[in-house]
Formats: structure tokens, C-alpha cells, sequence
């Protein structure tokens, strides 16, 4: 009988860690279910500023703070966010990733309902991986996670 | 009852409520996770109820607040889009719309449209899934 793993961080080192961002319920709901699916670990939040906090991050520097991911030496593999998020969008909280030291290797995908070009060209020049138009499907996850195995076996 | 359900399904798809990202939400169910699109659907039902009514409280100050209108209308069709429902996403649109030029009378109209696709579609959805049920 396979342990259940649901409650505790017991993240296989080779499995993905995805941290997802989004404020809608429906679609935390969808992306947890897309990458769990695709044998992705997930962590969501509701926000930019949890998404910051889960990772140690401050507003303005790096700060471990007990329980986030820095202090914890939870890696995480990929950050998906949503753009049009209330406080701080997902392009605000692309700057600050790529803005730190432990995150900003981490490969940042923007996902949003608007498939704006200038939108798009600012989140890629920002260091973004990807941006995906909402609404998001298997195939756009399945080709993320393999991307991202891809990478891993290079390193 | 398996052919009702289906029946009812296929009616959904050619009348135009939902599209095909419902088809995507029916993909991601397994023996494992068997009434996920069920478990979408009542969260989107419970969400967007939030959603109407903070509409309906916005509508009762004047001037209207255009842009927060707006914006709850953005989460509104964001979730309708994911779920696949596709006439309710549609007139979340047209509501945006004339909120863009600040169309009262359009913006009143429109609010009714979407609360009654939102309310055809649930129904419709609602049946559907109890069938589905009955069939297993």
C-alpha cells in the first residue's frame, strides 16, 4: 500500500515541485488537479505575497524565515502564476522572484486569460519561462513537465 | 440511464453551454478522482454566487463603480472559461463591454443575462451529473 503523502512534505527529490499562484479558487483547483496528474508535486497559494512568504522571500531582501522554503530546504522547480491577481500581479511577483538570489534561476510561467502581445512580450523579457493563455490544458502542463525533466537531466 | 446521461451531455455541447475545456475537465478524472468535473463545477456554483452578489452590491451605490464592476466580472468570466461554460462566459463579455463605455442600461440588462445562463447552466449540470450517477 502506497503512503499516503497528502499531509506531509515528504517531496521525492526527483519528483517536480510546482508552487502555484492564483487567486481563483476554480483555477487552483484545475492547475493542482493538471499537475498533480502529470506527477508534479503542488504547493498552491492564494497570492503573490503568500507566494513570497511560502518561499522566504521579503518585499525587499531574502530573508529565511522559519516555515518557508529557503528554511526548509524545500526546493521548488517551477513557479506558475496567474497574471491579474488583486495586491500583486503575477508580473510583480515575477520581478521579485528573478530579483533574488534563491529563486531567480527558478523558471517562472505566467498564465493568463488575456492573450495580450505586449503583455506576453513584457513577462518573457522579464525572465519568464512561458506565459500560457487561460484556460490552461493538459497538453500545456504535460509539455511544461517535460521541459522542465528535460533541464533536470542536463544538470 | 447511461444513454440519458449521455444524451443530456451531448445536448449541453450542441446547445452551446459548455465548450471544450469541459471536455479537458472530463479528461482529468480517473478511478482515482471519479467526480472531479462534479467537485469543479459545485466549487464554480459556490464561488461565483460570492461573485453575483458582489456585483449586486456594487449596482446599489451610485455613481456605479465601473471598474470594480469590471473587475468582478474579469473573475467571473475566468472561472466560467475554466469550467467550460460557454454562454455564461460569453455574456460575461458583452457585460464587460458595456462596462468599458459605461452603459447603464446595457450593463442592467446584461447582469440579468449572465445570472440567468449561470442559473440554466447549473440546472442543466445539475441533472447531468445526478444521471451520471444513477448510471454507475
Amino acid at each position: 500500500m502506497a503512503q499516503n503523502c497528502e499531509f506531509l512534505p515528504c517531496l521525492d527529490s526527483n519528483e517536480v515541485h510546482v508552487l502555484a499562484v492564483d487567486d481563483s479558487l476554480v483555477d487552483r483547483k484545475v492547475i493542482e488537479r493538471l499537475l498533480r496528474i502529470t506527477s508534479c508535486k503542488v504547493t498552491s497559494v492564494d497570492s503573490g505575497r503568500r507566494a513570497l512568504q511560502y518561499l522566504g522571500l521579503h518585499e525587499e531582501e531574502e530573508e529565511e524565515e522559519e516555515g518557508s522554503a529557503i528554511y526548509n530546504e524545500i526546493k521548488v522547480d517551477l513557479i506558475i502564476t496567474d497574471y491579474c491577481m488583486p495586491g500583486m500581479t503575477g508580473f510583480e511577483l515575477l520581478k521579485k522572484i528573478k530579483g533574488s538570489s534563491a529563486f531567480r534561476e527558478t523558471p517562472v510561467v505566467i498564465m493568463s486569460s488575456e492573450n495580450v502581445v505586449a503583455r506576453i512580450d513584457r513577462c518573457l523579457e522579464e525572465g519568464a519561462k512561458e506565459f500560457i493563455v487561460k484556460p490552461v490544458k493538459l497538453s500545456d502542463v504535460e509539455r511544461l513537465k517535460s521541459s522542465m525533466v528535460g533541464q533536470a537531466r542536463i544538470q | 440511464m447511461e444513454r440519458q446521461a449521455a444524451y443530456l451531455r451531448n445536448a449541453l455541447f450542441d446547445q452551446g453551454y459548455l465548450d471544450e475545456q469541459f471536455l479537458q475537465l472530463e479528461d482529468l478524472q480517473d478511478e482515482a478522482n471519479p467526480h472531479f468535473v462534479e467537485e469543479v463545477v459545485k466549487l464554480f456554483y459556490t464561488d461565483s454566487v460570492r461573485l453575483i452578489q458582489s456585483i449586486e452590491l456594487t449596482l446599489k451605490n451610485t455613481p456605479w463603480d465601473f471598474e470594480k464592476l469590471d473587475n468582478i466580472m474579469h473573475q467571473f468570466k475566468g472561472s466560467s472559461s475554466s469550467i467550460g461554460a460557454k454562454k455564461v462566459k460569453k455574456e460575461c463579455s458583452q457585460f464587460q463591454e458595456y462596462c468599458n463605455v459605461g452603459n447603464v442600461e446595457g450593463c442592467i440588462r446584461e447582469f440579468q443575462e449572465v445570472k440567468q445562463e449561470h442559473a440554466a447552466l447549473k440546472r442543466k449540470l445539475e441533472n447531468y451529473f445526478q444521471l451520471a450517477r444513477e448510471a454507475r
